[in-house]
């Protein structure tokens, strides 16, 4: 109950893990851990979507949504429109943001 | 130093080595100074946010040669800090990427310590002629903006992701291998009261505002009705994250609102007046301090270590309709 924020869009392709076990290493939250031939899905409802198993699989086994997650930017953003919330630091020259 | 490639010569030998590398190399120390100290504390207060950086580059610390290992951070302080002080000791090289004065973890999610950036930066150090072995070791959090094996491909290095935090480093230089442990974020006490001062000195000029509009509509009673729900929602809401009931952060926020608004709708009510004002003040507490608390809370996805932007999204869009349902 009142758990609507356990959501994330990851998916696993274990038809195409090669079993590198990177997104093991770089996964800050368990979500995937050592299988006999290919990697498992341990821990999904972990995920954080911050991508870095999508980003080092090198063949494309995983996929997901990721980008900032920051409420007041998603708010600002439904607000203003546009695609891509800001996020501070993307340029220098915009400061404000979420923050 | 030269860059001449001088041969076998001289006494200082380990000065021979650092001759043939890149001429600009920066000497560093593990060691963390009062300026640096102080440096730290107004960045954790959010004084000039962007500014505490270090020169992008390459650093060696102790007395390299072309053996010893390459470490990759960010240009913050924060971060270029918390690498060279754990590898106090150690002879090594460290390549500073230009995040722009971010951190390794929000760089990377941005792309800023990306590949791009890291195969821009081996190249521009020259740091083929540096080393002869091609590894580097990353911060395990740099991985959402680096993708090892393209990496490899463009510039012959091999990215070997080493343990989340610096202080880990040392222990996994020796052994090889970060443990499952080492892998792990979590997101303790400690570190969720760090991340206090900057939001209270980012949300100060609003409830500066609030308050004393506040104080002109009700009094001393509802200027501290504003200041207890800002305390509420971002001091006491990071420090008590964990033991609030469910798991949504605006619901936890309420909670925790409601929780300070009591005191505030008691004294309302029972503070002289007509009825009808008294009521109405005390219904005004108890619904605006768990709302501004609960938006407070909310916003403090953004600071966790452990929210998906999926969840966040949908959470935003149930606590509209949840206000919308009571209004």
């Amino acid at each position: 109950m009142f758990d609507v924020s356990i959501a994330n869009t990851l998916e696993y392709f274990p038809e195409k893990c090669v079993n590198c076990d990177m997104c093991i290493a770089v996964c800050p939250h368990e979500v995937f851990a050592p299988g006999d031939r290919v990697v498992t899905l341990a821990r999904p409802e972990a995920c954080m979507e911050c991508g870095a198993c999508a980003v080092n699989c090198p063949t494309d086994a995983i996929e997901l949504e990721s980008g900032v997650g920051c409420a007041s930017a998603l708010i600002w953003q439904a607000i203003k429109g546009g695609d891509e919330p800001a996020c501070c630091g993307g340029e220098e020259k915009k400061v404000s943001c979420c923050c | 130093m030269g860059t001449e490639k001088s041969g076998r010569c001289c006494s200082g030998a380990a000065d021979s080595t650092v001759e043939k590398a890149a001429p600009d190399v920066k000497r560093v120390t593990g060691e963390i100074t009062f300026a640096n100290k102080w440096d730290h504390f107004i960045a954790r207060w959010g004084y000039d946010r962007f500014g505490h950086r270090v020169e992008p580059g390459l650093y060696s610390i102790g007395a390299p040669n072309p053996e010893s290992p390459v470490f990759v951070t960010a240009n913050y302080t924060l971060s270029f800090d918390a690498l060279r002080s754990s590898i106090e000791g150690m002879d090594a090289y460290i390549l500073v990427l230009e995040t722009r004065g971010i951190n390794v973890w929000c760089a990377a999610g941005k792309g800023t310590f990306g590949t791009d950036e890291l195969v821009g930066w081996i190249e521009a150090v020259n740091l083929k002629d540096v080393v002869s072995h091609r590894r580097l070791i990353l911060p395990q959090l740099g991985a959402p903006g680096v993708a090892a094996h393209v990496v490899k491909k463009r510039s012959g290095f091999k990215v070997e992701y080493g343990p989340v935090l610096a202080s880990d480093v040392p222990e996994y230089m020796k052994t090889g291998k970060a443990t499952a442990e080492m892998r792990k974020v979590k997101f303790p006490a400690r570190d969720r009261f760090v991340l206090i001062p900057v939001e209270l000195a980012h949300a100060a000029p609003i409830v500066l505002v609030v308050s004393v509009l506040m104080f002109i509509a009700g009094g001393w009673l509802a200027f501290s009705g504003v200041v207890a729900a800002a305390f509420a929602g971002l001091v006491l809401f990071p420090l008590l994250l964990p033991s609030l009931p469910f798991y949504d952060f605006s619901v936890k926020g309420f909670i925790l609102g409601f929780l300070a608004a009591i005191p505030f709708a008691i004294a309302a009510y029972f503070g002289g007046a007509d009825i009808w004002s008294r009521s109405g003040w005390a219904a005004f507490y108890l619904l605006f301090i768990p709302s501004v608390t609960a938006y407070l809370s909310l916003n403090f996805t953004g600071s966790t270590t452990f929210t998906s932007q999926t969840g966040v999204k949908k959470e935003i869009y149930a606590m509209l309709q949840r206000c919308s349902g009571c209004l």
